[in-house]
């Protein structure tokens, strides 16, 4: 088992009073599947992408990651186990060549070919030299899904990287996404709020409402058969804005 | 300067308060209390001063010094209130910036050791030191909010705390010292700085103002830089905590 949740919670203060985000999340992903996370906004889809690399702490309950506590781990290895690309595809000031370094530049290491990466995210090795904050929204998104990669993480977070991105750029990312799955086994958590995505890319699918999982299920078997009647209004009442 | 002459100098408070009322400002309250302020506060110092210089005992100045730094210390402080023990941090920081700039001062004689020099200059140093830290703290803030997505994701790659806020502490060190900068560019150009004026006003040869007036500048300028790094250095841990994530509740808004 690659993630395991046990009755998580989370809170957060928000304006003095104390907000629970999280209530009792228990689930499980096996390696190399990908979990499709879905839910209205708000219900606290990228908090649990947040906990399973330490970037947030859960209140109560256990989460394992490769069979270890992440509270065990030290945590940047952790961080790098378990690699993050968010929605925006954040860069920093400096070159394409900078930012696809930086995991390496932060261990005080050289990154030994930066063209692999960027012809197996599609990225032409000539944009190397430009700007990281003059691409474009996809190119940034590949750039940074690159960069994660050079960490070479076993479990990939991916918040909402696609929603951003015209349908073309959006689909091409996604292909990518799922080479990466098959050629690296990399178990994924892909939080999006495109239904049609999450049915067609998962292994798995998850329904978050108001910090509860109201159904996990293999995906085939969520979208055709749902169980829970909140999923099914979900479902319904999404598709009726679609 | 006469106490009539004083009395006098008041017709520009009036002149202020009658420009306030007239466009319709709402300073009225604000000068009226800022003068008084300043006129008790002037004095009492001015009396103080007068008992330290007439004691003449190193303990005199050290609690005179302390005061000082205190009162600094209290004012920059308010940027930072969430940040633990934001006090103790300032407090160290301007205590160093005082012993360094004062030992290397005294040390090599470049002024005597007397209260009339050690508060004086160090009035300077303490004042300028606490306007460093407020630029400093405001500065960092704003950055934090600006740049959070940078720092989350050097921490998500990996990454150290030091790693993730050194661009921001850089950046913010930097421009909290631009003002110190840019101000001494321009000294004796647009203005005249304050001691030297006043040294010149009570007799003293202009050359010598001058040479006193550019220890001054050089002294500031180096407690500027010290202030802003030391601070920095000193404040990045409380914005993290044990498990590497970034605190953001640590600032309030100004």
């Amino acid at each position: 088992m690659e993630i395991e949740l046990k009755n998580i919670h989370k809170s957060f203060i928000n304006q003095g009073k104390q907000q629970s985000v999280l209530k009792g999340i228990s689930g499980e992903v096996e390696k190399g599947e990908i979990l499709t996370i879905i839910g209205p906004s708000g219900s606290g889809k990228s908090t649990i992408l947040s906990l399973c690399n330490l970037l947030q702490t859960p209140d109560e309950g256990e989460l394992y990651v490769g069979g270890k506590e992440i509270r065990d781990w030290d945590v940047r290895n952790l961080r790098r186990y378990v690699g993050i690309a968010f929605q925006s595809g954040p860069m920093m000031k400096g070159t394409v060549l900078e930012n696809l370094s930086l995991p390496m530049q932060l261990q005080g290491r050289t990154l030994e070919s930066p063209q692999t990466y960027m012809n197996y995210v599609g990225l032409s090795e000539e944009l190397l030299s430009r700007e990281a904050k003059e691409l474009s929204g996809g190119q940034r998104q590949r750039l940074s899904l690159a960069r994660t990669l050079v960490n070479q993480p076993s479990v990939l977070l991916l918040d909402e990287v696609t929603s951003a991105l015209d349908s073309k750029a959006a689909q091409e990312v996604e292909e990518l996404i799922l080479s990466i799955n098959k050629d690296h086994k990399t178990t994924i958590l892909w939080v999006t709020h495109d239904l049609a995505q999450a049915e067609r890319v998962g292994d798995q699918t998850w329904l978050i409402m108001d910090g509860q999982l109201v159904e996990a299920a293999p995906t085939n078997h969520f979208f055709f058969e749902p169980n829970d009647q909140r999923t099914k209004e979900f479902l319904h009442s999404s598709r009726d804005i679609i | 300067m006469s106490l009539l002459a004083i009395i006098l100098s008041f017709i520009f408070v009036i002149l202020a308060l009658v420009l306030s009322t007239a466009f319709k400002l709402g300073l009225g309250k604000d000068i009226m209390i800022t003068c008084v302020r300043a006129t008790i506060q002037l004095l009492v110092v001015g009396y103080i001063l007068n008992a330290v210089f007439g004691l003449d005992h190193p303990l005199g100045i050290i609690i005179m010094l302390l005061i000082m730094i205190l009162v600094a210390v209290r004012n920059a402080a308010k940027r930072g209130r969430n940040i633990p023990f934001v006090f103790w941090k300032i407090f160290i920081t301007i205590s160093i910036v005082e012993i360094v700039t004062q030992g290397f001062l005294l040390g090599l004689k470049i002024i005597p050791a007397s209260p009339q020099y050690i508060i004086s200059i160090s009035g300077m140093i303490i004042g300028n030191s606490m306007i460093i830290a407020n630029l400093f703290l405001n500065r960092l803030q704003a950055e934090i909010d600006l740049r959070k997505e940078e720092i989350l994701l050097v921490l998500s790659l990996g990454g150290s705390v030091k790693q993730s806020i050194f661009p921001i502490l850089k950046n913010s060190i930097r421009a909290s010292l631009i003002p110190t900068i840019e101000g001494q560019k321009t000294i004796g150009l647009v203005q005249l700085p304050g001691m030297m004026t006043g040294q010149i006003i009570a007799g003293a040869d202009p050359i010598q103002a001058v040479k006193f007036q550019l220890l001054i500048v050089f002294l500031i300028m180096a407690a500027a830089s010290l202030t802003a790094i030391i601070l920095g250095f000193l404040i990045y841990p409380s914005l993290f905590n044990t498990e590497e994530q970034l605190v953001t509740n640590r600032f309030l808004s100004p």
